[in-house]
């Protein structure tokens, strides 16, 4: 999927190949040779432990790092070669306010939207708009240093929105924000996505990666080490992969489970009230098959609840990533 | 007129630093630009001659270089503090840096607001010296255009020297590059005397050859008033030369500053 222009099929927003960056010519690599790319509409999460390379990566699409090999397409336009066509098509919001202080909430969408060229009169009416989603309508004259964290970030967030970027990118949206604001964030962020904007965000809260992206890749010491869905990361974890199964039976029925040929390895534990919990591990597809048989067998328990199991995004992070601190 | 992507985030950006200026902040820019140059001109100009310890027509000689000092100074503090500040603790210069214009250009709007805000505050030198000094001042032989474009000149090449030293010093010690660098720009800058005047001391003389605004100073004396001054030919020189150089500094600084 190279297409960039109009036609049939995923479009592509961001397309990185190749990319290494060294800071000094004889330090070690920040990147070191990244490649991948993100389709039009799509939530991508970049994931990775502090100082995995997820910044300067994301700093070669935004026009703020200069790549040392490799090259990065927004839109289909090399970064390098043409930043100010770059810069029309993308915002930023980074993880810290950098809200224009001397300035009032609404000068700073009305000003933002005239570095792009807005017709002045169109600036106004679409700065109100967007304060008034953001949950800020009736503090537009208020200055930005009298704001609350997570005020100032949906103020960056509208006021990224004012030259109508193809490519949103988000430092850490919610960071430090109360569970109100997340929410509220998240739902602006889906909502974005509808209206055909990608975005790129980087985090370090797995439910959020887990519950917004379409597709998440992991960095660490400046390789990208994964890149699928949420739920096909979740399948990197080798050991868990299996069913959990909640059953009502007078004695322990593990015994029934384990002659099933489809079980390589089962175990269970007395939950209280003639109840068992089974864990099975096996192959993944067959293993209902095999429960459900079991239940069936004269005398078998009886099936209460079903699950499988499954490691969270941070079990799969952890695992590819290591446990040691940077 | 259509004016292109680029150049419309230009003027948007000028506008956005006219605005803070008037609406914002005048009170603050007018007393860092002219509290200075109000005392100078008071202590100087009108204390010393009354109380005898300067002659009575100093002030003519002083008034071009105190208006030369606030056009380089105004414009070279409104570049290197709000660089120092916007790179480091409000990273302000992140909305304008993603703005549709390329980072040098970036650089030369700083530097453009600034010199404007230079080039008002030594405007208003001028009536202020009108009240103050004894006799007030008497342009009967001033060459506006010449004025004009040292005044212009002169607050850009201020402007340049602050983006170098906005861009050039980490902010954890710009403080003290301050101390360092503004000392001595204001001492050796022929504020206080016409350059030809040292001839007795020449090794002084030469030394403030080094300094951009004895130029800018120098400028000011040939434009507005007949007293001797370093021949016109090379003011012109040194301001050029000066506005280049630190132009072509302070931009790549700036540029690295930006960009990794």
């Amino acid at each position: 999927m190279t297409q960039t222009g109009n036609g049939d099929g995923p479009v592509e927003m961001i397309r990185v190949e190749g990319l290494r960056k060294r800071y000094a010519p004889d330090g070690p690599d920040a990147v070191g040779g990244v490649d991948f790319a993100v389709a039009q509409g799509e939530i991508f999460g970049l994931l990775g432990p502090n100082g995995a390379g997820k910044t300067t990566t994301i700093g070669t699409m935004t026009t703020r790092v200069r790549p040392t090999a490799g090259r990065v397409l927004v839109d289909g336009i090399d970064v390098a070669r043409d930043p100010v066509a770059v810069k029309q098509r993308i915002a930023v919001v980074p993880q810290m306010s950098n809200l224009d202080r001397t300035l009032t909430a609404l000068e700073n969408l009305t000003f933002h939207a005239a570095y792009f060229g807005a017709p002045r009169r169109e600036r106004r009416k679409r700065a109100l708009e967007l304060l008034d989603r953001f949950g800020l309508g009736g503090r537009e004259s208020d200055k930005v240093n009298k704001y609350s964290g997570g005020m100032a970030q949906r103020l960056m967030i509208a006021r990224a929105l004012m030259h109508q970027p193809k490519l949103l990118v988000l430092d850490e949206p919610t960071t430090g924000l109360d569970p109100q604001s997340r929410l509220f964030l998240w739902e602006r962020i889906v909502e974005l996505r509808e209206l055909g904007t990608t975005l790129l965000l980087t985090t370090h809260d797995m439910l959020e990666a887990d519950r917004l992206c379409d597709r998440i890749a992991i960095m660490d010491h400046g390789q990208l080490i994964a890149n699928d869905t949420p739920r096909g990361l979740r399948r990197l974890l080798p050991a868990e992969r299996g069913l959990e199964l909640l059953l009502e039976s007078p004695t322990d029925p593990l015994d029934r489970f384990e002659r099933r040929p489809e079980v390589e390895r089962a175990s269970s534990n007395d939950a209280g009230s003639g109840r068992w919990q089974v864990r099975l591990y096996g192959a993944d597809e067959q293993l209902p098959d095999a429960a459900i048989a079991v239940t069936r067998e004269p005398g078998g328990p009886v099936l209460a609840e079903l699950r499988r199991i499954e490691g969270t995004l941070e079990d799969v992070f952890v695992h590819l990533t290591g446990r040691d601190l940077r | 007129m259509r004016l292109g992507v680029r150049s419309r985030a230009f003027v948007a950006l000028c506008e956005r630093d006219l605005w803070v200026t008037v609406r914002h902040e005048p009170v603050g820019f007018l007393a860092q630009a002219l509290l200075q140059p109000l005392f100078l001109l008071f202590v100087f100009g009108r204390v010393l001659p009354e109380i005898g310890q300067a002659r009575g027509a100093y002030g003519t000689q002083l008034m071009p270089g105190v208006l030369a000092l606030t056009v380089v100074l105004t414009a070279l503090q409104n570049t290197a503090l709000p660089l120092v500040i916007e790179f480091s603790f409000t990273k302000e210069i992140e909305d304008r840096l993603l703005a549709p214009l390329p980072t040098w250009a970036v650089a030369l709007q700083k530097m453009v607001i600034a010199s404007f805000r230079g080039v008002i505050s030594g405007l208003l030198i001028l009536p202020m010296a009108e009240l103050i000094l004894p006799g007030g001042i008497d342009l009967g032989g001033a060459s506006v255009v010449a004025f004009a474009a040292i005044l212009v000149l002169g607050a850009l090449a201020g402007a340049a020297m602050g983006m170098v030293l906005g861009t050039a010093v980490p902010p954890n010690r710009i403080s003290v590059a301050f101390a360092i660098v503004l000392t001595p720009l204001i001492y050796t800058g022929a504020t206080f005397y016409p350059w030809p005047s040292l001839a007795n001391l020449e090794w002084f003389q030469i030394i403030t050859l080094g300094n951009p605004l004895t130029y800018v100073s120098e400028g000011m004396r040939a434009s507005l008033t007949d007293v001797h001054h370093l021949a016109s030919g090379w003011i012109g020189v040194g301001i050029v030369v000066a506005l280049s150089i630190f132009t072509m500094l302070g931009v790549r600084g700036f540029v690295r500053r930006a960009v990794d």
